[in-house]
């Protein structure tokens, strides 16, 4: 079955899948993430805030987010986003954005939903007795926040947050449809150029799987050292 | 001056539900207040009004001569003078023992960090948990835990101690433990307001029993009278209920 | 945005395979090429050959976007009916490859799930690797896998037969989903298990009913009871999930929204009316399940507030 399987293919391509691929694959995980996750903080605290309006725009974007498959949050706003700009810097006509700076966006955008629910679930997960207990012994709001809550739902979500890191991994190979060369996106150049498809598909696979797979070994093993006694 | 007065304390926690229906009573510096009455009769709700852990709708309630109900800035500080046990302990489990009493002097009371300490020792050595210092919360069995939550609201140096049913879940073999500290606390002179289905605890150190039944109070007499012969009918029956074994 | 006239843009359109994903077009913004793609054996597939080039703008030639929301009362390239008829036929799609896909997963997840909780280690083993494979291979590759490798590495005519059958995309495509979803709904039924007391077991084994029994009669009707929400958020990414199938050429409603915005080039109302089905969707079965939920709820277990 694996007879003429040509491993040279994958060979001769790991420079070009490793240098240009993979490190765009990197860097939006990267840029994705901690953007992500400094988004998110903001919309969770907007979602918890007592303003209603606040809250409910917090809602309501998250909820729309979640709702929409992510390929058609990319094409949406691959083709959105000149015209936003457009209207941002008051030009007269669309503005050139390509399709890595749209990537870059959207993932943002997108995941920024996703962490928000994430510190959502942290804080509220922390018992309502811990905080009347907090405030019982004379602390007010924010040393409430610094020293009960924030540190116990810290240590409840940063498994779930490095979990969604792993998971929006894996989402960034959606960007093929942009054509853009992400690591997928350059083994399958590859895999049509020389009409290699079984050989890229499952080095490409092979890959994924062993980072991904590295990394939740890592996430299970933070997540028993850092949970707490209770 | 009582050093608690709690003052026609009405509270909804929807307008269909009104939880304390008002309420009146006080409690004298160095008294010892039971109160007890049916689950659900808004017994915990009362006593977390008294540090404002509950905000009220009408009513006011006075603590040490200030109103704390309609007291906004100062309200943590007051708090930290007004000592506060759970029904689940609610220690802070990311915090070893030790720092679980030291939180509060350190950032509200701003003591240094050795004066802190040395308090924090002084009452484990008091409720006889010197030796679990460096341990978290998780590592100790519940009467422990208890414990060591009694002594978190004495490092404070309160004026007077809330309790919220601090027995009612531990076993039972636990139970004395806990209550042999708040005996002895009531024989110090503390001011206490108690919230427990310990009669014997009761009978022992009580000077007036409060019992509420549907958010009133029902009956709110001294302790001699309360058991010798209760006036209100849900009082008697409650007794008889609690006390039948 | 204002309306304003424009001078619309015709691209080179492939009329003949007009299906989705051929090149992608921003109206006027990026104009795209084509870029050669070898087709594999003898059958075109279609959505795979995307290798194009973005960002050789060519400016001024459109200043602002023309708004027209009577576009989906046109008639399609390929004159088969209206735009509005072919999102609905896309969402046919859709809803369709998510139930067979959910399907495989509800299956495939049950029995996974329940191997883990057993007490055999070899059970618990299989049940993980399944798992891992599953979950760390992102859902994308897992699908060219079962489109474009495993017909070659099945024996000669098995694999030519595949490739020549006229739902190869559909059926890769709710292969690939299922199993992919069914690692996560596995999950979740371990969890469910797991989470029961520890007496329920031993009470059915004191009552003296076989392994399989208590399985069948006690854990699991309460097991699938408790993890019905994360279940049901798990159909809802099911549901989500069929999206990136446009890839291998399934005309779900994105690839519906992609190949109308391609022709009209009225981009946001071609997505916008997708997101709106979607909420939609996402929505009647969120009211659904809870309904299901209700009237399977068990007084004094999970009767929830
Ligand atoms: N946060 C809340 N929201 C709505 N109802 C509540 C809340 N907390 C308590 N209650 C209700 O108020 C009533 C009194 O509660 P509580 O004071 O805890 O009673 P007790 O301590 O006497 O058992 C109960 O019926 C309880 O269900
Ligand atoms: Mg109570």
């Amino acid at each position: 079955m694996f007879s003429n399987f040509d491993y040279d293919v994958i060979w001769r391509s790991l420079p070009y899948l490793f240098q240009q691929g993979m490190a765009f694959t990197l860097t939006l995980t990267a840029i994705a993430t901690v953007f992500g996750l400094i988004l998110g903080t903001l919309i969770a605290m907007m979602r918890l805030s007592s303003s209603a309006v606040l809250s409910g725009f917090a809602v309501s974007y998250v909820n729309l987010m979640r709702s929409l498959p992510l390929v058609l949050v990319i094409f949406l706003f691959y083709f959105l986003m000149p015209y936003v700009g457009q209207w941002i810097i008051r030009s007269d006509q669309p503005v050139q954005v390509g399709a890595y700076a749209s990537t870059i966006v959207t993932f943002t955008l997108f995941e920024a939903a996703y962490f928000s629910e994430i510190m959502r679930a942290g804080i509220q997960s922390v018992p309502r007795g811990q905080v009347m207990a907090g405030y019982a012994i004379g602390l007010n709001y924010r040393e409430v926040m610094r020293h009960v809550v924030l540190p116990q739902a810290f240590r409840n979500m940063l498994p779930v947050i490095f979990t969604q890191t792993i998971v929006l991994f894996q989402d960034t190979s959606l960007v093929y449809v942009l054509s853009i060369t992400d690591f997928l996106g350059a083994a399958s150049k590859v895999a049509q150029r020389d009409g290699r498809l079984t050989e890229m598909y499952l080095f490409a696979a092979l890959v994924y799987f062993l980072i991904c797979f590295t990394a939740s070994f890592f996430v299970k093993r933070l997540q028993k050292r850092i949970s707490i006694i209770r | 001056m009582p050093m608690i007065t709690i003052e026609k304390v009405s509270k909804w926690y929807n307008p269909q539900f009104q939880v304390l229906k008002n309420c009146t009573t006080a409690v004298e510096k160095g008294e010892v207040v039971v109160v007890c009455g049916p689950s659900g009769s808004g017994k915990s709700t009362l006593i977390k009004t008294v540090n404002a852990l509950e905000p009220v709708q009408a009513g006011t309630i006075m603590v040490d001569g200030l109103n704390v109900t309609t007291m906004k800035k100062d309200l943590p500080k007051l708090r930290s003078r007004v000592g506060m046990v759970f029904q689940h302990f609610e220690l802070f489990p990311h915090l070893k023992i030790v720092e679980n009493l030291c939180l509060g002097q350190t950032i509200v009371l701003g003591r240094s960090e050795d004066a802190a300490k040395a308090k924090a020792m002084k009452m484990l050595e008091r409720v006889g948990l010197t030796a679990h210092a460096q341990k978290y919360p998780g590592q100790l069995s519940g009467g422990q835990q208890q414990r060591v939550a009694i002594a978190r609201a004495l490092v404070m140096d309160p004026i007077c101690m809330l309790f919220d049913e601090p027995t009612s879940a531990l076993d039972p073999e636990m139970i004395n433990e806990v209550l042999d500290v708040m005996v002895e606390l009531a024989k110090e002179g503390m001011t206490m307001m108690v919230v427990t289905h310990e009669m014997g605890f009761a009978k022992k150190v009580a000077n007036r029993v409060i019992f509420m039944d549907a958010g009133e109070i029902v009956e709110d007499a001294q302790k001699e009278d309360f058991f010798g012969h209760p006036r209100s009918d849900r009082a008697q029956q409650f007794l008889s209920k609690i006390l039948s074994h | 945005m204002r309306v304003a006239r424009v001078r619309r843009v015709r691209g080179r359109q492939r009329v003949k395979h007009w299906l989705p994903l051929t090149r992608l077009e921003r109206p006027s913004v990026v104009r795209s090429t084509l870029s050669p793609q070898a087709g594999r054996g003898k059958k075109q597939w279609p959505g795979h050959c995307m290798g194009f080039w973005l960002g050789t703008a060519r400016g001024g030639e459109c200043v602002n976007y023309n708004w027209n929301w009577g576009i989906f009362w046109d008639q399609t390239p390929d004159a088969t009916g209206t735009y509005f008829g072919s999102l609905m036929s896309g969402l046919q799609v859709t809803i369709l490859l998510a139930l067979c896909a959910w399907f495989i997963a509800f299956v495939m997840g049950s029995l996974i799930g329940i191997m883990r909780t057993l007490p055999a280690r070899w059970a618990v083993f299989v049940g993980n690797a399944y798992i891992e494979m599953f979950r760390n291979i992102p859902l994308l590759v897992q699908l060219f896998i079962w489109f474009f490798v495993v017909p070659e590495l099945l024996p000669g005519d098995l694999g030519i037969w595949i490739k020549q059958l006229r739902n190869g995309p559909f059926i890769a495509a709710m292969l690939g989903l299922g199993f992919y979803m069914s690692s996560r709904v596995a999950a979740q039924i371990t969890a469910g298990i797991n989470a029961l007391p520890k007496g329920q077991r031993m009470a059915g084994t004191a009552i003296g009913l076989t392994t399989w029994q208590t399985y069948r009669y006690i854990l699991l009707p309460l097991a699938y009871r408790i993890i019905f929400p994360p279940l049901t958020s798990e159909f809802l990414n099911t549901i989500k999930n069929t999206a990136p199938a446009l890839t291998i050429g399934v005309l779900e409603l994105t690839a519906r929204a992609r190949s109308m915005q391609e022709f009209s080039f009225q981009v946001f109302e071609a997505f916008s009316a997708a997101a709106a089905i979607y909420l939609v969707l996402s929505a009647v079965v969120t009211i659904g399940m809870r309904i299901l939920e209700k009237r399977l709820a068990i007084p004094g277990f999970n009767e929830g507030k």
